[in-house]
């Protein structure tokens, strides 16, 4: 049995009460969204707020709409529902796809887009428990001095594992933040550090209220790819978003390809756009193109020990993942 | 410390717990309702399964105060409301599990039996991918889950009142049923097995 560390559950109703609660107490007060990973982090005694601050009851954080701008999604609409939900399909379909795969369907009836965006990075050094860490001799990223994963490392490499977060942008979306000082938005391609202690340059006092998609071109596709042991309830192993914008003769006018489960931080595989641009899905050009990219992330994307799975074989299996998910932009649907 | 006002499988209860307890504490240790099985207690294994709003959850990881101005529906609850539904007996589910021997120590039981029936009660005709779908979130040690997912369709079949889809058991290799066997129509609409 895993018992929870105690701590005092707060359930405000506003946004602006929310942050007002996290200013109270600096450091010692976390949110909770659905709480399918702080809920299994805090068992394992890589925090222990002294207050967790419930979201469930605040106002205006949930749901989906659609305006000149684009869509604004609420953090605490569920992955369920994001997966489900006939904007998200139509506009953002590697978003849909994405959310679709994360966990399993009882994590996905109540984890969070939200929480997804702003999951702790994982490590099969770190998420287990206080014995487990224990027996080991600990690490950076909690209560150690050294790092498991890259001998005589100081800097702690445990990898985003957010399945949403490639997605999102490929999709050039931002998160808007609510702080003591106001809102403010940002890219959420500009999100992150390679710090894998903490991967968001976000200030703990701030909350997440909304994410926002911007239109997409007229002939937007998108996919996600992710790699697992099994189709369900597992943690990405290697995951690969994938945007696709064709022009109205079909050929190539947007790409960008964006991956996780491998640093710190999501990351964006730059150049591909390059080399798809002008071919036209189902032509030799573009075949040949798609295979570039494919040993171009290759090249790129070098999975580490940090989470489960052969870092070799994860390698190998980057090339494949890209092309699949490359192959089925083309036959997703489009806004 | 504070009073959780629950509505569990039917009956609205207040019950007293400390503020980080997860709703599978309050099931097992405040209200006695160890039907709910607590494995990995952390999100892993789909054994504390509940339905929350009809919805399957983890009650290991759901902070107990999520619970509250929610319908909630544990093990010891499909009987009772498959005969205040004006059903008989168990719940078709638990029937069904029990006729195909889908189980063999049993702890996985509760949850793999909350999560086809919320499947069920969206999709009366689910074809076999759908029901491996929805209880994806569930692990079964023991049994392979062959006979899980043939108890959903055996449930499927019933409610249509066709024969089952033959058990894989009792066809042979080249995919010819075996003399023994029954009439095999297909429960399903769709493609059938898969
Ligand atoms: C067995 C298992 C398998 C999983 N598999 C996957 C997987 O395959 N892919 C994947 O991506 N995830 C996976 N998860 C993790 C988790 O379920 C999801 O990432 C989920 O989206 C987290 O959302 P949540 O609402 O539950 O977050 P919470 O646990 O509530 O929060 C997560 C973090 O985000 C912070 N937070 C939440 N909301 C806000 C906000 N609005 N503003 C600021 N901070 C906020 C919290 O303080 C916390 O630090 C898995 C979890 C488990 C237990
Ligand atoms: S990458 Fe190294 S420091 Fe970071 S969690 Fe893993 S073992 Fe710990
Ligand atoms: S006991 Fe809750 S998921 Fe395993
Ligand atoms: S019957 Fe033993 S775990 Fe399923």
């Amino acid at each position: 049995m895993l018992r929870l560390p105690p701590y005092r559950l707060l359930e405000p109703s506003s946004a602006e009460e929310a942050v007002k609660l996290l200013a109270d107490e600096p450091g010692e007060a976390m949110l909770i969204a659905g709480g399918t990973d702080l809920v299994p982090n805090m068992k394992h005694g890589l925090f222990e707020p002294k207050t967790v601050i419930s979201l469930a009851k605040v106002e205006g954080l949930e749901g989906v709409s659609d305006s000149d701008a684009g869509l604004r999604l609420g953090p605490m609409t569920t992955l369920a529902d994001a997966s489900q939900n006939a904007l998200i399909i139509e506009r953002a379909p590697a978003l849909a796809q994405a959310a679709g795969v994360v966990a399993g369907p009882q994590l996905r009836n109540v984890g969070t887009l939200g929480g997804n965006l702003m999951l702790d990075t994982r490590c099969r050094w770190y998420n287990q428990t206080y014995f487990w860490r224990k027996g080991l001799g600990y690490c950076l990223k909690k209560d150690g001095t050294l790092c498991h994963v890259v001998e005589g490392g100081a800097r702690c490499v445990a990898a985003a594992s957010n399945d949403t977060a490639p997605a999102l942008m490929t999709l050039n979306a931002s998160a808007v933040f609510l702080g003591p000082d106001g809102e403010r938005e940002v890219a959420i391609a500009d999100l992150w550090t390679n710090d894998g202690i903490v991967n968001k340059k976000v200030s703990t006092d701030e909350l997440l209220i909304a994410i926002k998609v911007p239109p997409q071109a007229p002939g937007h596709h998108g996919t996600y790819a992710k790699l697992r042991r099994r189709d369900s309830i597992d943690f990405p192993l290697f995951g690969c978003a994938v945007r696709l914008d064709l022009d109205e003769e079909g050929t190539v006018s947007g790409a960008d390809l964006a991956a996780v489960a491998l640093v710190a931080r999501p990351m964006r595989v730059k150049g591909v756009e390059e080399l798809l641009l002008g071919t036209k899905p189902g032509s030799e050009a573009f075949d040949q193109a798609v295979e570039e990219v494919a040993q171009l992330a290759y090249k790129r994307c070098r999975p580490l020990d940090n989470v489960p799975g052969d870092a070799e074989w994860r390698r190998e299996m980057v090339p494949v993942y890209v092309r699949r998910a490359l192959r089925s932009a083309t036959a997703s649907s489009g806004a | 410390m504070r009073t959780l006002h629950l509505l569990v499988n039917g009956d609205r209860l207040a019950v007293a717990a400390p503020d980080h307890w997860t709703l599978i504490e309050v099931l097992r240790y405040r209200l006695g309702l160890t039907g709910t099985k607590q494995g990995c207690d952390k999100g892993d294994c789909g054994a504390c399964t509940v339905l929350l709003n009809g919805k399957p959850t983890l009650s290991c990881i759901l902070p107990a105060s999520r619970a509250e101005g929610h319908e909630l529906t544990t093990i010891e609850g499909l009987r009772p409301a498959h005969c205040a539904a004006g059903g008989e007996g168990t719940d078709p589910v638990q029937d069904a599990f029990d006729r195909c021997d889908a189980l063999q120590c049993g702890f996985c039981q509760p949850g793999m039996m909350l999560s086809a029936r919320a499947l069920l009660n969206e999709n009366a005709q689910p074809d076999r991918k759908t029901i491996q779908e929805a209880l994806s979130g569930n692990l079964c040690r023991c049994t392979g889950y062959t006979q899980i997912i043939e108890a959903v369709e055996l449930v499927v079949a019933d409610a249509a009142g066709v024969d089952p889809v033959l058990p894989a058991w009792q066809v042979d290799r080249d995919g010819e049923d075996l003399p023994l066997a029954p009439a095999v129509e297909k429960a399903t609409t769709a493609e059938g097995d898969n």
